[in-house]
C-alpha cells in the first residue's frame, strides 16, 4: 500500500538535484516541491534540463548530487519500477508504447508478475474501462496501437500511468502532438485528475499553456532553476525573459507585396505511402512576396507536400505547374534548377549527413556544378569560401569549416541549412518545420530569415505544427486534414481555434474524400 | 501427372514430410523467439551443426537419448549466452556476432568431432529415436502413419509451436518479450529489464536450435558428418519472415518446406526425373519457398525494434 498522505505534506521534493553528462551539466542543483493536487508547469527551452529532471525523477538516470523523497519517503535512484511503486507516473514525449501490441497489452505490461501462468486480461479489461470512464479519456481496449491517431496513443500513455494508481503525474510536452482543441480535452482530464487529488507535473515551453493549466511555475534555464512564480502573479511576456534570459523582440513585419504565381497544384492527389497519407485533390497557390503557412496536426499530408515540391514524390492525379508550365519530368534535380530551395524537416536525418564535415554539408546541393566542381574536380578552395561565407552570415557558431556536423547544436545546423538554402538565391523556398526545436534566439533568427526571402520576392512554404508561428508568419494560411487541403485564408481572418477546428476535419466538403 | 497425384496418396511421402519439417521447426520457433525480443540471431546455422554433434557425441559415448537432446539444447544455450553478450548489452552488429557464431560454433564442432574421432572415416551410427506409433490414431488411414507413427521428437517439435505460442500469447512474460522487440523504451518504462529479456530469448531460443539440429543426428540420419545442417538454419530465418512472426504460420511454412523437400526427392524417381538433370530438383525447395516468401512476406509485421539495440540512459 502506499504510505499515508500527511494532510500538509509535499507529495513529491527534489533536492539538489545535480547531473552531468561530460562537460555538460544539465542539472544543477535543482530543488522543486509538489504539494497535493496541484499542477505546476516545468518551463524552458530545449536543452534547459526539463527532461533530464524528470528521468532522475523516474529512475531513467540516476542523479551525480542530490536526493528524491515521495510522500516524504526517499526514492531509491535509477530505478523506474521504485519511481512507479512509489506512485510516480510519466507519460514520456516519445510514447513508450509497443505498436504490435494491442491497447490493453500496452496498458498491462508490465503490471502482472512476469512468470504468471497466464496474463489476467477479463480484471484488466475492466479496470481500464472503469479509468476511461472517470477521466474522459475512451479509447478502444482492443485496437491495435499501431492503428490509433497521436492524441489516442497519448491516452493510453495516460491511462498506462493512471493503471498502475499513479499520484503523480509528469507529462512531458504533452501538446505538442495535439490540435488546440485535442489540448483542451487533455487539460479538461487533467483537470478532474487534479480534482481527484493526483498531483502534476507539466513539462513545456508554450506559454499560453502554462498559464492555462498550472498554478505555479518553475523556470530552467542551461540547467539552472531561474525563477519560480504562482501563475496568478506572472504573465507570457514575463515568463518568455525568464526561459531566454534576455528581453524578445519579435521579427519585424512588414505589408506582403504579393506578385505573380511561381507554383501551382490543381485538384493534385499522391499516392499513401504505408501509414503516411497522400494527398486528396489539392488546390494550391504559392505566389512571389508571400508566405503560405500549411497547418495541421503531424502525419496528415504535410510530407507528401514538401516531397512532392522537392521532387521526391509523384502526381497520381492533377496537375503542378512550376513557374507558369507544366514540366515534363519531375525530380529533386528539376526541382533544384527551378530554383527551390529546401529547408527539410528532419534536420538530421535528411537535412545533413552527421559525420561529413560543415562544407561538405554545405555544398551538398551543387557539388557537381561549378564553382564547387570543375571539369569533374572538386575545388575544395571554392567549397570553404562558399561554407566561410555562410557561417559568416548566418551566424553558425561553431569552430570551423571542417568540423563535422554532428558536433553543432540544432539551431546552428539549422543556420547552416538555411544559409546553403538561401545562397542558392531560391526563388520558391520550402520551410518544412524550420523552427522546430530550436531555441527562441534561433527562431527569431530563421524567421527573421525567411520573411526576409519573402520581401525579397521570394514565395514561402511554411509547414509547421505550431499555430502560432503560422498565424505570425504567414500571409496566407491553408488548414491540412488527412491530405485534404482547406481553402486559403487571408492574414487576420483566422483565430488558432478556427484552425483548430479545420485541424479536426471540420469543415472539408465530403466530396474531397474520394480520391 | 498420374504419378505426382500417386506421390500425393502415399503414406510415406506425408511421413517425410513432417520427417524434414520437424528439425526445422524446433529451429524456426528458436529463431522466432529471438526475433520477437528484438535480436536476429543469424548464429542458428552454426548452432544446429552444434547441437547435432552435442547430441549424437552424447549418445554414442554411452548416454540416453533424451540426455542427448538436453545437452544440445544446453550447449546451444551457451552459444546463446555468446550471441546474447556480444549484442545485448554489448550493442554490436546483429549481423556480424551472428555470422561469426555460425562460423565459431560449426568450426568447434568439426574440431570437436575430429579429436573425439580422429580415425574414422566413414561416420559411425547411433541407436537413435525409434518411431512410437501412438495407438488407435495411428491406424487412420494416411493421415495415422503420417503423423502418428513418428519419433518423439517430432511430437516434441509440433507440441512446443503451441506453447511457444501460448508463452507468447497468454503470459505476462511473453508480452514483455513481444513489447521488448517492438519498443524497448515501453518495456524500461515499466522498471523491466531489457537485457535480461533479450538475453533470456536469446539463449533460449538458441538451445532450440541445437534441438533441431540434433533432431538431425538422432531422429534423421543416426550420425554425424560434415555439412549435414546444409543450410536449414538459413532456411528457417525465412520461415520465421514466412510465418509473419507467428509461430502457427511458421510451422505451415515448415511444413511447406518438408513438402517440397519431399517432392523432389521422388520427383526425381519419376519419368518426369529421367530427362531432368537432378540438380533442378534439388533446387526446387529453395526456389518455392522464395516464391512463397514473396507472396507471404508483403503485408508480414516485422518486430519494429529488431536488431536495434537498447541502450539505457542513452540520450
Amino acid at each position: 500500500m502506499r504510505p499515508e498522505m500527511g494532510a500538509q505534506g509535499p507529495v513529491l521534493r527534489l533536492d539538489g538535484i545535480t547531473k552531468r553528462f561530460g562537460a555538460l551539466v544539465a542539472n544543477d542543483a535543482i530543488s522543486v516541491t509538489l504539494w497535493p493536487g496541484e499542477v505546476i508547469a516545468l518551463l524552458g527551452e530545449n536543452g534547459a534540463g526539463k527532461t533530464t529532471l524528470m528521468n532522475i525523477l523516474f529512475g531513467h538516470y540516476t542523479a551525480d548530487e542530490g536526493s528524491v523523497e515521495v510522500f516524504g519517503a526517499p526514492l531509491p535512484q535509477g530505478n523506474p519500477r521504485a519511481a512507479l511503486a512509489a506512485g510516480v507516473g510519466m507519460v514520456h514525449q516519445h510514447f513508450t508504447l509497443a505498436d504490435n501490441l494491442t491497447v490493453l497489452e500496452n496498458v498491462i505490461l508490465g503490471t502482472q508478475p512476469l512468470w504468471g501462468a497466464r496474463l489476467d486480461m477479463a480484471g484488466a479489461r475492466a479496470k481500464l474501462a472503469r479509468l476511461a470512464e472517470d477521466f474522459g479519456l475512451a479509447v478502444d481496449p482492443d485496437a491495435r496501437l499501431g492503428t490509433l491517431s497521436v492524441g489516442e496513443r497519448q491516452r493510453v500513455e495516460i491511462l498506462k500511468a493512471l493503471y498502475r494508481d499513479a499520484r503523480i503525474l509528469i507529462l512531458d510536452e504533452p501538446t505538442a502532438v495535439l490540435t488546440p482543441q485535442q489540448a483542451e480535452a487533455l487539460f479538461a482530464a487533467l483537470r478532474k485528475m487534479v480534482a481527484q487529488g493526483l498531483s502534476i507535473i507539466f513539462i513545456s515551453h508554450k506559454l499560453h499553456e502554462v498559464m492555462a493549466i498550472a498554478s505555479r511555475v518553475v523556470v530552467l534555464r542551461h540547467g539552472k532553476l531561474v525563477g519560480e512564480v504562482a501563475v496568478a502573479d506572472t504573465n507570457p511576456g514575463a515568463l518568455a525573459e525568464m526561459m531566454v534570459g534576455a528581453r524578445i523582440t519579435p521579427p519585424e513585419l512588414r505589408a506582403a507585396a504579393p506578385g505573380a504565381t511561381l507554383l501551382e497544384l490543381r485538384t493534385v492527389s499522391t499516392p499513401d505511402r504505408g501509414t503516411a497519407r497522400g494527398l486528396r485533390k489539392v488546390d494550391l497557390a504559392l505566389r512571389e512576396g508571400t508566405i503560405t503557412g500549411l497547418a495541421g496536426v503531424s502525419g496528415n499530408g504535410q510530407g507528401a507536400l514538401a516531397d512532392l515540391i522537392a521532387g521526391l514524390e509523384h502526381l497520381s492525379g492533377g496537375e503542378m505547374l512550376v513557374h507558369g508550365a507544366e514540366p515534363v519530368t519531375w525530380s529533386v534535380a528539376h526541382a533544384l534548377n527551378a530554383g527551390i530551395g529546401r529547408i527539410p524537416e528532419d534536420r538530421h536525418k535528411t537535412g545533413t549527413i552527421a559525420d561529413f564535415s560543415l562544407t561538405e554539408n554545405a555544398i551538398l546541393e551543387r557539388y557537381r556544378r561549378p564553382p564547387f566542381a570543375r571539369r569533374g574536380w572538386m575545388d575544395w578552395g571554392a567549397a570553404r569560401g562558399f561554407t566561410d561565407t555562410v557561417i559568416r552570415s548566418y551566424d553558425v557558431r561553431c569552430p570551423g569549416p571542417e568540423t563535422r556536423i554532428r558536433l553543432l547544436s540544432g539551431g546552428n545546423m539549422q543556420k547552416l541549412i538555411l544559409g546553403r538554402a538561401m545562397e542558392g538565391a531560391p526563388k520558391i523556398i520550402l520551410a518544412n518545420q524550420p523552427v522546430r526545436g530550436l531555441d527562441i534566439g534561433a527562431i527569431t533568427f530563421v524567421q527573421t530569415q525567411l520573411l526576409a526571402a519573402r520581401d525579397q520576392g521570394a514565395a514561402v512554404l511554411l509547414i509547421s505544427e505550431d499555430l502560432d508561428e503560422i498565424l505570425t508568419l504567414s500571409d496566407i494560411i491553408h488548414v491540412i486534414s488527412e491530405g485534404r487541403l482547406s481553402p486559403p485564408f487571408a492574414r487576420g481572418t483566422m483565430s488558432a481555434a478556427d484552425l483548430g477546428r479545420w485541424m479536426a476535419g471540420e469543415g472539408f466538403e465530403r466530396g474531397q474524400d474520394a480520391a | 501427372m498420374g504419378e505426382i497425384v500417386e506421390i500425393f496418396l502415399s503414406a510415406s511421402f506425408w511421413a517425410a514430410v513432417i520427417r524434414i519439417a520437424s528439425p526445422l521447426i524446433f529451429a524456426t520457433m528458436g529463431e522466432l523467439i529471438c526475433e520477437r525480443a528484438g535480436v536476429l540471431n543469424l548464429g542458428i546455422e552454426g548452432i544446429m551443426v552444434v547441437g547435432a554433434f552435442a547430441g549424437w557425441m552424447t549418445v554414442y559415448s554411452g548416454g540416453g537419448l533424451w540426455t542427448g537432446v538436453m545437452v544440445a539444447m544446453l550447449a546451444g544455450m551457451l552459444f546463446g549466452l555468446l550471441h546474447g553478450t556480444l549484442t545485448v548489452p554489448f550493442g554490436l552488429s546483429q549481423h556480424v556476432v551472428g555470422l561469426g557464431i555460425t562460423l565459431l560454433a560449426t568450426a568447434s564442432a568439426y574440431f570437436a568431432y575430429r579429436l573425439a574421432l580422429p580415425r574414422v572415416t566413414t561416420p559411425p551410427r547411433i541407436e537413435a529415436f525409434q518411431p512410437f506409433p501412438i495407438p488407435i490414431l495411428s491406424d487412420i488411414p494416411l493421415i495415422g502413419p503420417a503423423l502418428f507413427a513418428q519419433t518423439p521428437l517430432t511430437y516434441l517439435a509440433f507440441v512446443l509451436v503451441g506453447v511457444v505460442s501460448f508463452v507468447l500469447f497468454r503470459t505476462p512474460l511473453g508480452l514483455a518479450l513481444r513489447a521488448a522487440g517492438e519498443n524497448p523504451a515501453a518495456v524500461a518504462a515499466q522498471g523491466l529489464s531489457v537485457t535480461a529479456l533479450r538475453m533470456g530469448a536469446v539463449m533460449v531460443g538458441s538451445g532450440l536450435m541445437a534441438v533441431g539440429g540434433a533432431f538431425l543426428t538422432m531422429s534423421a540420419f543416426n550420425s554425424f558428418f560434415f555439412e549435414m545442417v546444409n543450410g536449414r538454419g538459413w532456411i528457417c530465418i525465412a520461415l520465421v519472415v514466412f510465418g509473419a512472426w507467428m509461430p502457427g504460420k511458421a510451422l505451415l511454412g515448415a511444413v511447406l518446406f518438408g513438402v517440397f523437400d519431399a517432392l523432389q526427392i521422388r520427383l526425381q524417381q519419376t519419368s518426369i526425373g529421367a530427362d531432368i538433370p537432378y540438380q533442378i530438383f534439388l533446387m526446387m525447395p529453395f526456389v518455392l519457398s522464395i516464391l512463397a516468401l514473396v507472396i507471404m512476406s508483403r503485408r508480414a509485421a516485422i518486430p519494429a525494434a529488431l536488431m536495434v539495440p537498447f541502450n539505457k540512459g542513452e540520450r
